[in-house]
């Protein structure tokens, strides 16, 4: 446009200027953001693909000054970990899930809402003291079923929150069908909704699976940790991936940094891999549960 | 309104059994949460119990922390947990909000999806592999950066002492990366919240992008936002094994990023294992206790002013 | 419907020498993507009158209105061939500064969208990013333009409370005073009343009658009784196609085209 006079164009130019910058600046941002994933990723793998053989997997750790081993034991232990988590957490994310999302529109419903967030937010490291005062002192002793608690507790706000979107977003159409045939609304929760939902709760489980699996800090103290086999659950230290990536990342010798970096390319690929099939299966459809 | 449940008769009387029976034990589950909240502030302040008798108030502010002696006093701690979360802060909130921004404003619609997933994978990764990787990698890369800050800017209290790459820098950075995705995650929803009507107002009364964005869209999105960096916050104060692994785990209560310090739950990590007599313990329960008080707040605060601007609240069909 | 339901028109004088062409719209065609919104449309709007655009939903005249400040340009695959002459000048060319013809041509929207800030910053947004007034002359220019929308009486002893405080019709005079702070030259109106009660709706009405003294005022209206009341022109789409152009009174009571006046008179929209 012409007929500007020439003070009016020198605003607009700075005006121009500052819009420019933000962009610069937001575009600075979002790359300052995405170099520490590079980074990391890149160095997790660089590190890690040279010390991960199949020694790894199947022998049991050396003692120092031997070279070779393996992780066997905490490979093993961490899914076993995660599957005594899963039967703790599970079970109350799930019912409690379809709790809030069939009977939680009250004000009990949102009071469990607003402590699951809560519970998500209480840092690991309190749950596993928690942990530890409620099963393993009783108990006298670390366990993996004590680790598989506090596992297990973290999961619940997670698979809750997750099942009771997903169960919301089946149709109520859907529902009615199933009541105008004359079910009872159990059934109708558990046969119709459940399966339409299906696909989705098993994402939201996997989601809970990704975020426990490379937790130490709530097993510090449950399940301890060990260098040799221990398939007693109930008894004794369960050597777990994250764990032992904290104890000989912390100690001084080179070999068993070397293994620390194989454990945490195993632990990085499993949690990204259950991670992005999880956003996958989720596109489009639902907001994360975070 | 929840779904009508059959009122029916006679035989059908034992179908409302099941259904109520149904409707009760899903509720007994839920309500799991709310007991695990109790329970937990219960099991803790009870095992705090003899530091608290014996130390009351003056755990907080008390910088002794002798096991042999039996004195305990938390404020190294707290100052460590402080300062790391700040400067996790002042480093991660630019980066994070510049970024939501371009997620949620500016970014063409066939990048905004693969970045955010890009940012959120980094909230995927394990503490302990930051733990390794900061030990690893970023301490030896901050050796030189550090020597250059005390060179240049020493006369700083920030940039003072010998620099190992280790210790609060370290830690700070760490967490600033760790907390980068939910900060960013969530404030690129609120944004994405603010309805189009504000910014059309806006453009139509001859605004630039930037001065939409700095006028309705920010001041909309501005709850949504501080809860965003309230739930950051949150995830730094409890953040426990990276920190430990990069933090040098010192009780110290100084100012510079290159010395050592020690936060309230790397000191659990480390100490709790070889915890010797019960006040021990306890002190160590009490510092859990402290770190649990202090996480609800934060979190709870946060959740409130998200709640508010409806995020919150679950989507879908039922409501 | 009986002829008789055809509403009534105010003498409103024609257009004459005082009111020259302010916007000629030259064969223009407008397309989302591959669907085109507008084909070959072509109109004056003059200076100082009230332009009433009619049509049935869906017609275009929306799209017509928001290519006016190229508000069109927020939409993703809108694009548009043809010519805008603002005083002469084409604004659909591409080195146009958006940002001052947006100044020049304000909008005032469906739904009122105030910002979530005080009345007074809701007023003085414009005007401060435009560097128009600072200080004790944009107090004056704020409650300027606040008394030509017919609000200060209402708002002047709460100019900082929340905008959001304000019924509905008293926040689409807002956003009415937020234009006129910008001192523009043309002001568009995308249906400003019908989110609104009667009798707001007939307040704005005699406010546009005001506002015409000073500016130049397109309005989208599906209400016909409304456009016989406020307008001078009136244009009827359909279908993309602007069908007749005229003076109101011709329009609203002997039409040209046969399409205008089944619409008018209700047999179809």
């Amino acid at each position: 446009m012409t007929a500007q006079a020439k003070a009016p164009s020198l605003r607009l130019a700075r005006r121009k200027a500052a819009n420019g910058l933000m962009w610069g600046g937001a575009v600075l941002a979002t790359l300052a953001a995405l170099v520490p994933l590079g980074l990391i990723l890149y160095y997790v793998a660089a590190q890690g693909i040279s010390s991960l053989n199949l020694a790894f997997f199947t022998q049991l750790p050396k003692p120092v000054g031997e070279s070779g081993g393996g992780m066997a034991n905490a490979v093993v232990g961490s899914l076993i970990l995660v599957g005594l988590a899963s039967l703790v957490g599970l079970p109350i994310g799930l019912l409690g899930g379809i709790y809030l999302a069939e009977f939680g529109n009250n004000r009990l419903g949102w009071a469990i809402r607003f402590a699951a967030d809560v519970l998500s937010g209480v840092p690991s490291i309190v749950i596993g003291m928690f942990v530890l005062a409620l099963v393993v002192i009783p108990m006298h002793g670390v366990s993996a079923v004590a680790g598989g608690c506090a596992l297990g507790l973290m999961m619940v706000p997670i698979a809750m929150r997750t099942t009771e979107e997903l169960v919301r977003l089946v149709p109520m159409s859907l529902r009615e069908g199933s009541l105008a045939l004359g079910a009872t609304h159990w059934r109708t929760i558990v046969k119709v909704v459940m399966q339409a939902a299906k696909g989705g709760v098993i994402t939201g489980v996997l989601l809970a699976i990704a975020r426990i699996a490379g937790e130490a800090a709530p097993i510090l103290f449950t399940a301890g940790s060990t260098q040799w086999w221990n398939l007693k659950v109930t008894q004794g230290p369960m050597s777990s991936l994250p764990v032992q990536i904290y104890l000989y990342a912390g100690s001084p010798f080179e070999e068993w940094h070397r293994q620390a970096w194989a454990a945490a390319l195993v632990l990085v690929t499993m949690v990204l891999l259950l991670s992005i099939a999880a956003r996958y299966a989720t596109r489009g459809r639902m907001r994360l549960v975070r | 309104m929840s779904a009508g449940r059959p009122r029916r008769r006679g035989r059908l009387g034992r179908a409302n059994l099941e259904d109520r029976a149904f409707g009760w034990s899903t509720r007994l589950f839920a309500l799991c949460v709310i007991a695990i909240l109790a329970l937990l502030g219960y099991v803790l302040a009870r095992a705090a119990h003899p530091a608290l008798l014996m130390f009351g108030w003056g755990f907080l502010s008390s910088s002794v922390w002798d096991p042999v002696r039996e004195v305990f006093g938390a404020w190294p701690f707290i100052w460590g947990t402080l300062l790391s979360s700040t400067l996790a802060l002042l480093i991660a909130v630019p980066i994070s909000l510049g970024a939501a921004v371009f997620l949620a404003e500016l970014a063409p619609p066939w990048l905004r999806n693969p970045i955010s997933f890009l940012v959120e994978l980094l909230a995927a990764v394990p503490s302990v592999v930051y733990g390794l990787w900061g030990l690893f990698v970023l301490a030896p890369m901050l050796r030189p950066v550090e020597a250059w800050l005390g060179h240049r800017l020493g006369f700083l209290p920030f940039f003072q002492g010998s620099a190992y790459g280790i210790g609060m820098l370290a830690a700070g950075l760490i967490l600033a990366i760790m907390i980068l995705p939910i900060i960013t995650a969530v404030s690129r929803e609120v944004l994405l919240a603010v309805p189009r009507t504000q910014r059309e107002a806006a453009y139509s009364l001859g605004a630039t992008r930037w001065e939409a964005i700095r006028g309705p869209v920010l001041r909309y999105a501005r709850a949504g936002i501080m809860g965003a960096v309230i739930l950051g916050l949150g995830r730094a104060l409890g953040e426990t094994m990276a920190v430990t692994m990069v933090i040098g785990n010192t009780p110290t209560t100084s100012l510079s990023l290159f010395s050592p310090a020690y936060t309230m739950p790397s000191v659990l990590a480390n100490e709790f294992a070889e915890a010797t007599g019960k006040l021990h313990s306890a002190a160590l329960m009490e510092i859990a206790l402290l770190l649990f008080g202090v996480a609800i707040l934060v979190n709870a605060v946060a959740r409130l002013l998200l709640w508010s601007v409806g995020r919150g609240a679950p989507r879908g069909v039922r409501e | 419907m009986p002829r008789s339901a055809v509403p009534e028109v105010k003498a409103n004088p024609g257009p004459t020498a005082l009111h020259p062409p302010k916007i000629e719209v030259q064969g223009l065609s407008c397309y989302y993507g591959r669907f085109r919104a507008l084909t070959e449309v072509k109109l004056t709007i003059r200076e100082r009158q009230i332009t009433a655009l009619i049509g049935p939903s869906g017609c275009g005249k929306s799209t017509f209105l928001r290519t006016l400040d190229r508000m069109n340009d927020v939409i993703e695959g809108a694009r548009h061939e043809g010519a805008v002459l603002l005083d002469g000048e084409d604004i659909l060319l591409p080195d146009v500064d958006v940002v001052a013809l947006r100044r020049r041509v304000g909008m005032v929207f469906q739904r009122p969208n105030p910002f979530p800030m005080t009345i007074f910053d809701n007023v003085a947004y414009g005007p401060r990013i435009h560097g128009l007034a600072r200080g004790s002359d944009l107090e004056d220019l704020v409650e300027d333009s606040l008394k030509r929308a017919a609000l200060w009486e209402e708002v002047k002893d709460k100019l900082r409370h929340s905008a959001f405080d304000l019924s509905g019709g008293q926040q689409q005079r807002l956003c009415i005073a937020r234009v006129l702070a910008v001192e523009p030259e043309v002001v568009l109106m995308d249906e400003p009343a019908s989110a609104l009660d009667p009798i707001s709706t007939l307040r704005i009405e005699e406010l546009m009658h005001e506002l015409k003294q000073h500016y130049t005022i397109v309005i989208v209206t599906h209400n016909m009784q409304q456009a016989a009341r406020v307008s001078d022109e009136t244009g009827f789409f359909l279908n993309g196609e602007m069908i007749e152009f005229g003076p109101s009174t011709r329009i609203f009571t002997d039409p040209a085209d046969k399409r205008t006046e089944d619409y008018i008179t209700g047999r179809f929209g």
